[in-house]
């Protein structure tokens, strides 16, 4: 017997996630508003990435699970990043678009 | 584990490997999800690259309390619904069925907030098409911003409206008090799905609404 079946994750921990959930959700409203020029999606999205792991690793229990889950929820992800970075390597250097 | 012979099915040798199997073939199917609004997020992405000023005008006409509100209205479902897989697992019946009645009810108040912000930008001419209006730049611009944004908020409310269908399901069996310790995979399942259209709103929330809010000339 190894991790889903023992693992009751406390109330306590729940909630601690939900408020870091909604501090980063605020964080972001707010920053949304302040001039970082190149670096405001990219501060945006880092919080996203940020909830998004804490929901997949505590709400989803992947922190408790075992390789092969993680293994399996890593490589949904990974092709997601390949298909955007592959295609994004062609709109970067295109030199024949407007702008 | 005598009990629980009814429970596993034959191509399984008890209910741990069924457990995992179970588990398993759902994170696979949430993979293929990843990749199936991936699709639109990459378009998405593509799109802002090439018309970066109209993605960021046409942002700012999306109703940003609204979208901060269901934000946090489904980060609050999520949480029930974690709470409920515990509760599942430990047979608290009771609150099973409160815990999973939560979940529900946040999700029918997003759906409600969602119809509202619909129904405002449907008033404003926001909706691609003949009766599409646009008096700022690059008119072609904005309606590919917001046909991405009624593309991506649709699909994400198409996957809310079955997660709400999965949910009474879920209510109706913790009703018969079919889960404990030894069988609660269809609430944990639930849970699964439930949390990842959480994660896609949790990105759909800043790239649609809030690009460069803190602009307000073009």
């Amino acid at each position: 017997m190894s991790d889903q079946s023992h693992s009751h994750p406390s109330p306590w921990l729940y909630l601690g996630i939900l408020t870091a959930l909604v501090i980063g959700t605020c964080a972001t409203w707010a920053i949304a508003f302040v001039d970082l020029g190149i670096w405001n999606p990219v501060v945006a999205l880092t919080i996203a990435v940020i909830k998004a792991v804490l929901v997949i690793l505590f709400f989803m229990h992947v922190y408790y699970s075992n390789k092969l889950t993680k293994l399996t929820v890593a490589a949904g992800f990974f092709w997601l990043l390949i298909m955007i970075t592959m295609s994004l390597s062609d709109y970067l250097t295109r030199t024949f678009l407007p702008q | 584990m005598s009990d629980s012979a009814g429970l596993v099915a034959e191509q399984f040798d008890d209910l741990e490997q069924q457990h995992e199997a179970d588990k398993l073939g759902m994170w696979i199917f949430l993979a293929t999800e990843v990749l199936f609004f991936g699709g639109l997020f990459l378009s998405y992405t593509v799109y802002r690259y090439l018309y970066p000023d109209a993605f960021a005008a046409a942002s700012r006409h999306t109703e940003v309390v609204l979208g901060g509100t269901n934000t946090a209205i489904l980060l609050f479902s999520s949480t029930l619904m974690a709470l409920a897989v515990r509760a599942a697992q430990l047979t608290r019946r009771k609150p099973l069925t409160w815990l999973l009645l939560g979940t529900a009810f946040f999700g029918i108040v997003f759906m409600v907030v969602k119809g509202v912000e619909y129904h405002k930008d449907f008033i404003d001419h926001l909706v691609p098409g003949a009766a599409f209006q646009w008096h700022e730049a690059n008119p072609q611009a904005a309606e590919i911003f917001f046909w991405l944004y009624f593309a991506m908020t649709g699909l994400h409310a198409f996957h809310m409206i079955i997660g709400l269908g999965l949910l009474s399901w879920l209510l109706l069996r913790a009703g018969r008090g079919e889960f404990g310790p030894q069988y609660f995979t269809p609430v944990e399942l639930g849970g699964l799905y439930w949390h990842f259209v959480d994660i896609v709103w949790i990105f759909l929330f800043p790239l649609l609404y809030l690009i460069s809010r803190h602009q307000h000339g073009v």
